[in-house]
């Protein structure tokens, strides 16, 4: 089993598709789908963990991208920007995945994009913006 | 044998003080006990970097010609509404304030994206701000409205000026109602979801100097990235609480009012802060020296988390009802319990951003820059005459 987190940009012509049933029927994969947005007229996208064997993983995304799906990972949506942050910790103890981690010693922050599933209940507790969700 | 603040002054000049910080300062005193360590040690850096509400500028802008006078008038500072019932040409910038048109919590909770915290961390940027202001006009102020990009380097004075900053200890916040709530705290999960507090408990400067036998008026400090001075005590300072064995008050104690030179400060160290649910604020970089004159002030410096106990309070509630109290080393484990639930913690000041500030005024005092500041005056301390008075209301 392997899981990975990709946001997937569907272009206009496919937004009426049921391209994700037909990615779970016809590959053997599970998708989670952590968020979705479709605009009428412009392109959809959705962010999904998706998890499976290797080799269906891989013919998945394979599909996806003969149909004209752009596929890129989760992380490059996210973005901690780190001259911003003042280390306080505030958004820490918000966090369900663990992917803000506290190091105890130094009282400093890590963000582990590859936990993240940008839920965004980091984003209001953090008074520096210093989390964005680009979406 | 004890020390002269005008003796460690000699020593910082010909190069031959001992400066460590306040977490430093805990193993050489375990190694060296006491007495040793007092006599080695001259200073000890104390820091704190957070949230501190009552905080300001004052500014002055320079006659324009006809000239304007903006005292009776209204002025606006990137359309933040600022105090200028003064003279013509002088201003107070509060942290907290808001643009007129911020919605505020009217769509609740409220983003406040920007404010008079974010407006000083701007001016200190060096940013150009758009000034707009009205005034009735006089004869001999006659001009009623003026607008024009006003900047720190071009104004005559710009002056952090903060009535209450850096206060000695303060209460860990939970929720035990079922509803998230958004305070100056931080957000709330129900149900004891989290706990924030907002010390930086063992490096804070207070608390290393509980009865406040060194930090007075005069006291020469670290302030937002340049220097500063403590000029007062901070407003509702109330030093008459229950303290722990060490001195350290077990509740929020004392406060100083600071003040120092905006212009040579940095955005850095001074940070526009946005509350969620709650608005504007002013993030402020503070770094005090405390000069070890003898063996009790370097006790008192020696202070450990574990020995620092706050109240857990329950902000869900108008009577903040106390739940008990806790360590700052439980607190910055990440878990506590309260009423046998094991609560995730989180701190809204930096402790690591207080190190480097303790770092940095070290450095500072080891390079020969910065000499200490001799009180004038202390801050009035346990057995003063001082309560804090809760607002008694009465019919108009």
């Amino acid at each position: 089993m392997q899981k990975r987190r990709v946001v997937l940009t569907f272009p206009y012509k496919l937004i009426d598709q049921p391209i994700t049933s037909y990615l779970v029927k016809n590959y053997d994969v599970i998708v989670n789908i952590l968020r979705a947005r479709i605009n009428p007229k412009e392109e959809g996208r959705l962010m999904i963990e998706v998890s499976g064997k290797e080799e269906n993983l891989d013919k998945g995304i394979e599909y996806l991208k003969e149909l004209g799906v752009k596929i890129q990972s989760l992380a490059q949506d996210i973005r901690w920007i780190e001259d911003r942050c003042i280390q306080c910790t505030a958004c820490s103890s918000l966090c369900p995945t663990g992917a803000i981690e506290v190091d105890r010693e130094k009282m400093t922050i890590a963000f582990n994009k590859e936990k993240c599933i940008a839920c965004g209940l980091c984003i209001p507790a953090c008074s520096y913006k210093a989390i964005e969700i680009l979406f | 044998m004890a020390k002269t603040i005008a003796e460690i002054n000699e020593k910082i000049k010909k190069g031959k003080v001992v400066v460590v910080t306040a977490e430093e300062v805990i193993d050489i005193a375990e190694k060296k006990g006491i007495k040793k360590a007092s006599q080695d040690i001259d200073v000890v850096t104390t820091a704190t970097f957070g949230p501190m509400c009552s905080s300001g500028a004052y500014i002055n802008i320079g006659h324009s010609k006809p000239a304007i006078k903006l005292g009776g008038g209204k002025t606006y500072l990137n359309d933040v509404p600022v105090y200028g019932g003064f003279a013509a040409a002088d201003i107070f910038i509060g942290a907290t304030a808001l643009p007129d048109d911020d919605p505020r919590n009217k769509i609740h909770p409220g983003e406040f994206k920007y404010g008079g915290g974010h407006l000083i961390e701007d001016l200190a940027a060096g940013k150009d701000i758009k000034l707009v202001a009205t005034a009735y006009g006089t004869d001999c102020y006659p001009r009623k409205k003026l607008e024009t990009w006003i900047n720190i380097k071009d104004i005559n004075e710009a002056v952090l000026f903060n009535p209450r900053n850096a206060c000695q200890n303060y209460n860990v916040a939970v929720n035990v109602s079922d509803k998230i709530i958004y305070t100056y705290m931080g957000i709330l999960k129900p149900k004891l979801g989290n706990a924030n507090y907002c010390t930086t408990s063992q490096l804070s400067p207070l608390i290393n100097d509980p009865y406040y036998k060194t930090i007075g008026i005069g006291t020469r400090i670290f302030l937002g990235g340049g220097v500063g001075y403590v000029v007062w005590n901070g407003t509702q300072h109330n030093p008459n609480v229950p303290r722990t064995e060490g001195g350290v008050p077990k509740t929020p104690a004392g406060t100083i009012a600071v003040v120092g030179d905006l212009k040579k400060m940095s955005p850095e160290w001074l940070r526009g802060t946005s509350i969620t649910g709650y608005g504007v604020n002013l993030t402020v970089g503070m770094g005090i020296p405390i000069p070890i004159l003898n063996e009790e002030i370097l006790r008192y410096t020696t202070v450990k988390d574990e020995e620092i106990y706050a109240p857990i309070v329950d902000y869900s509630n108008s009577e903040s009802n106390i739940l008990g109290e806790i360590n700052y080393a439980q607190l910055k484990s990440g878990k506590i319990e309260v009423r046998g639930k094991n609560v995730s913690t989180a701190s809204l000041s930096s402790y690591a951003k207080a190190k480097e500030i303790a770092g940095i005024l070290k450095e500072w005092i080891n390079s020969g820059n910065f000499l200490l500041g001799e009180s004038v005056q202390l801050l009035p301390s346990v057995g003063s005459n001082i309560s804090l008075k809760p607002l008694k209301k009465r019919p108009v």
